[in-house]
């Protein structure tokens, strides 16, 4: 195992083999401004003000960490919970949109797009358009429109239209797909809002810079709970955003041990999953070079094959380029966890805590008891709880009517 | 001219031919795998007769992102048909023995090329004699990773410009050796409408390119191709003949290709 490169890596928009910029040539030269304009962004301490004002006054940033003394104690650790699930709009999708809108503001685009998967980065982008009175278009797949038909429709009452995508298997990748032609349709006052750690070269890097305020406040409060640094840290992967922004300041602390979880849909061994890092193979997907899931060889060699998850935001074939890399580096460890699982955290989460978390976050909730056997007993470790999970009650109910039948 | 890749220099001769005789040359896509594999070659050897000096053979990709909804729906249907990588060679092939004076420009996405690895891919181009490939989503800034491993193997390669490039990255091209330069003539996905080609715009990008320049997305009817003709050096109909293929009978898509690839020739006279 080399020493991974610190955040900052020294080739622009790539993390070893990962990244770059795969796209058409139609976007080149809006990616060009987006990466100089984020340039500019990041070294402006105005911009930042502006994005921690609205994190504080409109987030309710930061958000807290909680001690789990019943889950802590039914599993023999001291959990600490960052609850992005208390964020406005019920998860960390908005610190990125916050942060997103304002460099769009920079960049004088006047129209909004975005795509979603479980609807919670489709109610962040409407909510931030709303505040600053943008047009919003949402892409979604058909699927995910009728498995998350509340997100819908909080997503219209803020005011955007959403787009409800048949093509291909009609879930995230295809609304991603849909997304990125309305950009090339409409990129010279169009941003994109790419809500994961996914897409070319410099998304990746912004969604990560704009979501490492849950992995600074965790490192902070986790100091304050405890005078010391937490000892492993673990969230949910899918195209790997809160994971990033929890990771990306624990990362130079080589003593925190690091834990993303897939989802292992009906189990790794089935060909129904979401595993992309566990199961998949190097692939261009979606503007960047990453781990994807695609067929390796025979008549449909390179085709992307159709993930499955109980959770809507986990269903993606792709993930972030930097997740890839700290997996080929070692630096994070990445589980995987079934839907049935998932669904078990999540109970277990809600009878021990009081807390219904997102079936996303229930993944990471799942996979704590091989994470406790790592690390060892009783250690402080911060679990990131990226998001409620009121919009996967009917999803919920539905397996459990299946369940009982 | 010797570093021109071999595959290279023959589509500029499919250009210089088209050129001595009056015309701009006439460019179609073909969805390989749409209905069928053994119907979309019929078609493509159809347009060829009927007046095509280039063909470009798509690859059927389940994620095409830069393809408007009629070229989806095809690829959805190849692909659910069995099409693939190795069949579109394996067609090209079969087009190049039939027809050996046409062109031939494979058309995909990457990530099935990546798989198969940029290497083997080359070599199964020389063999199938694909003259050159276009990669729609790799820009200028990745494109010496599938341009190397193709002009290795004698096969050219087909750089992307759009209106929203600059004259910086048409001057990129220049020092590539390319086949040639597709113009995506708007900002938009392939079968959109059409918008007016400024005849400056494409001079600007054939002297900074210092190659031949074919315009295409948008370019549907024989009048489309006529105000195009006296100034680019080619230009390309896809989702048109797309949809006429997906408009009637597969058993009379070859003939109806042909009528309407005939129409779209005559278009390309100069005078």
């Amino acid at each position: 195992m080399h020493e991974p490169k610190p955040v900052g890596e020294a080739t622009p928009g790539r993390y070893g083999a990962f990244g770059g910029q795969y796209v058409a040539e139609t976007l080149m030269p809006a990616l060009h401004q987006l990466t100089s304009a984020w340039s500019a962004a990041k070294a402006d301490p105005a911009y930042w003000q502006l994005y921690d004002r609205y994190l504080r006054d409109t987030v309710g940033r930061p958000s807290l960490l909680t001690e789990a003394p019943r889950l802590s104690e039914a599993l023999g650790a001291r959990l600490l919970l960052k609850r992005e699930d208390l964020n406005h709009t019920g998860s960390h999708k908005i610190n990125n949109c916050i942060g997103q809108v304002l460099l769009a503001k920079r960049l004088g685009k006047t129209r909004i797009i975005a795509e979603t998967g479980a609807g919670q980065h489709g109610v962040a982008t409407a909510t931030v358009c709303a505040m600053f009175d943008l047009p919003c278009e949402i892409y979604m797949g058909a699927r995910d429109v009728e498995r998350q038909q509340l997100n819908v429709l909080r997503m219209r009452m803020l005011g955007a239209t959403v787009h409800a995508v048949a093509a291909g298997s009609a879930t995230l990748k295809d609304a991603l797909n849909e997304a990125l032609r309305d950009w090339v349709t409409n990129v010279g006052h169009t941003h994109y809002i790419i809500g994961s750690v996914a897409g070319p070269h410099p998304y990746p890097e912004i969604v990560r810079d704009l979501q490492a305020v849950i992995g600074r406040e965790a490192l902070e409060q986790t100091r304050q709970l405890t005078g010391d640094l937490p000892d492993a840290a673990v969230a949910c992967v899918g195209g790997g955003s809160n994971a990033a922004g929890l990771f990306a300041p624990m990362v130079p602390h080589g003593e925190i041990r690091l834990f993303g979880v897939e989802a292992a849909g009906d189990g790794l061994d089935t060909d129904r999953h979401a595993a992309t890092i566990s199961r998949g193979v190097i692939g261009v997907l979606h503007g960047a070079k990453s781990l994807v899931l695609c067929e390796r060889e025979g008549a449909a060699i390179g085709q992307i094959i159709e993930p499955h998850s109980i959770s809507a935001g986990l269903d993606y074939p792709g993930v972030g380029p930097e997740h890839a890399y700290w997996h080929a580096t070692g630096r994070v460890t990445y589980l995987a966890r079934t839907d049935a699982e998932a669904l078990a955290g999540m109970s277990q989460l809600a009878r021990l805590e009081g807390i219904l978390c997102a079936l996303e976050s229930a993944h990471a909730v799942a996979a704590l008891p091989d994470v406790i056997a790592a690390v060892g007993k009783g250690k402080p470790i911060v679990v990131n709880i990226s998001g409620r999970g009121d919009k996967d009650m009917h999803t919920v109910a539905a397996h459990l009517a299946k369940e009982s039948a | 001219m010797s570093d021109v890749p071999a595959g290279a220099a023959r589509l500029r001769h499919c250009f210089a031919s088209a050129h001595a005789s009056g015309r701009a040359a006439l460019i179609t896509y073909h969805t390989f795998g749409y209905p069928t594999a053994a119907v979309s070659l019929e078609c493509a050897l159809a347009a060829a007769r009927a007046g095509a000096d280039i063909i470009e053979l798509g690859v059927p990709f389940s994620d095409p992102s830069a393809d408007g909804p009629v070229i989806v729906a095809a690829m959805e249907q190849a692909l659910a048909a069995g099409a693939s990588l190795h069949g579109a060679l394996a067609g090209a092939a079969a087009i190049a023995k039939a027809s050996p004076q046409t062109g031939i420009v494979l058309f995909g996405y990457y990530n099935p090329i990546w798989i198969m690895g940029p290497s083997v891919f080359a070599s199964a181009c020389r063999d199938a004699r694909v003259d050159a490939v276009l990669v729609v989503d790799v820009p200028l800034e990745e494109l010496d990773e599938i341009s190397r491993p193709l002009a290795a193997h004698g096969v050219g390669s087909v750089p992307l410009l759009a209106p929203t490039s600059g004259l910086d990255r048409a001057a990129m091209v220049a020092s590539r050796n390319a086949a040639f330069t597709y113009y995506i003539s708007m900002a938009g996905v392939t079968g959109a409408a059409a918008v007016p080609v400024s005849p400056a715009r494409i001079a600007d990008l054939r002297a900074a390119t210092n190659g031949p320049v074919a315009v295409g997305f948008g370019i549907k009817t024989p009048s489309d191709v006529a105000a195009l003709a006296p100034h680019a050096d080619g230009v390309v109909v896809g989702s048109r003949l797309v949809a006429e293929i997906g408009a009637g009978d597969p058993a009379t898509a070859a003939a109806r290709t042909g009528a309407l690839v005939t129409a779209l020739a005559a278009a390309t006279r100069r005078t």
